[in-house]
């Protein structure tokens, strides 16, 4: 069980989240422009990283609020948690 | 609008526990409680003052607190959300106030009075009930009164508000968890009975 530490709510149990996958996926700006391979690109591939990763969580059972989060896929460890729309933050290594 | 009250609440049938049982923890359903979702922004200085005019308070902008004023409450839900509580049948005309004042404006105003009734759990022992079944942190230095959280009990969605020290709770649930959650409730309180 994660402890998860909404930026809204302080912290909770990870039952009260929902999981968004990978952080900062922009989609491509003109779909129909967009070549099938950077499409798929951007639906399907993501990075699953053995360690740093930036994810995206929701307070689902709570404040319902989107936001992200940078974790350590191997020790669990939350490193940092921002909101929507702010750059991750510098985390020292 | 519709009387509610010919209906009958979700905890009607719920005869037990019979009042008296528990020495340390009373159960009552507060039926038909007024409920509004107010939905706006925080960062708007011209809603909250709106939002002020018509309630008499300031909305609570401090995450998971409540703002109370006589029988109006506002509860903090989200960043840009509040639940706005008031006595059965009073809810009707504190939306059509808000709704007119805030008529211009990224805002809104929804009845969900139907959408929860009230559980209150009043007594020494209701915090150690409700901790068998809700992973917030209820301790006093923590949870205090004046706070509220959406979270869950024995995995069911609520909205728990501390009203005071005795300590005396709300809790908000969907009707259709209301008797399932009552008689979790009254299962957890069984070592408190009497005799
Ligand atoms: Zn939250």
């Amino acid at each position: 069980m994660l402890r998860i530490p909404c930026p809204y709510c302080g912290p909770r149990d990870e039952t009260e989240f929902a999981y968004g996958g990978e952080a900062h996926i922009a989609r491509p700006q003109n779909p129909a422009t967009t070549t099938d391979a950077d499409w798929a690109d951007f639906l399907f591939m993501r990075k699953n990283p053995k360690g740093r990763h930036r994810e995206r969580w929701m307070h689902a059972r709570g404040c319902r609020q989107w936001f992200n989060v940078e974790r350590d896929t191997v020790t669990h460890q939350i490193v940092t948690v921002y909101r929507m729309g702010e750059p991750p933050p510098e985390t020292p290594r | 609008m519709a009387d509610r009250t010919q209906w009958g609440s979700p905890l009607d049938a719920a005869s037990w526990p019979p009042r008296g049982i528990f020495a340390t923890v009373r159960f009552e359903e507060r039926p038909f409680v007024g409920k509004l979702i107010l939905r706006g922004s925080a960062d708007t200085r011209e809603f909250l003052d709106v939002s002020r005019a018509v309630l008499g308070f300031a909305l609570p902008t401090t995450a998971n607190t409540v703002a109370v004023d006589g029988d109006l409450a506002a509860l903090w839900l989200g960043p840009r959300e509040w639940m706005v509580t008031t006595t059965p049948e009073r809810e009707a005309d504190i939306a059509e106030r808000l709704c007119r004042a805030l008529v211009g404006q990224h805002a809104a105003v929804t009845d969900v009075s139907d959408g929860r009734t009230v559980i209150r759990l009043a007594g020494p022992s209701a915090r150690d009930i409700l901790m068998k079944g809700c992973p917030l942190d209820l301790h006093p230095r923590e949870f205090v009164p004046g706070r509220c959280a959406q979270s869950q009990l024995a995995r069911a969605q609520i909205i728990l508000h501390q009203i005071d020290e005795t300590p005396t709770y709300d809790l908000y649930v969907a009707p259709s968890f209301a008797r399932y959650l009552w008689a979790w409730l009254v299962d957890a309180a069984a070592e408190y009975a009497i005799a």
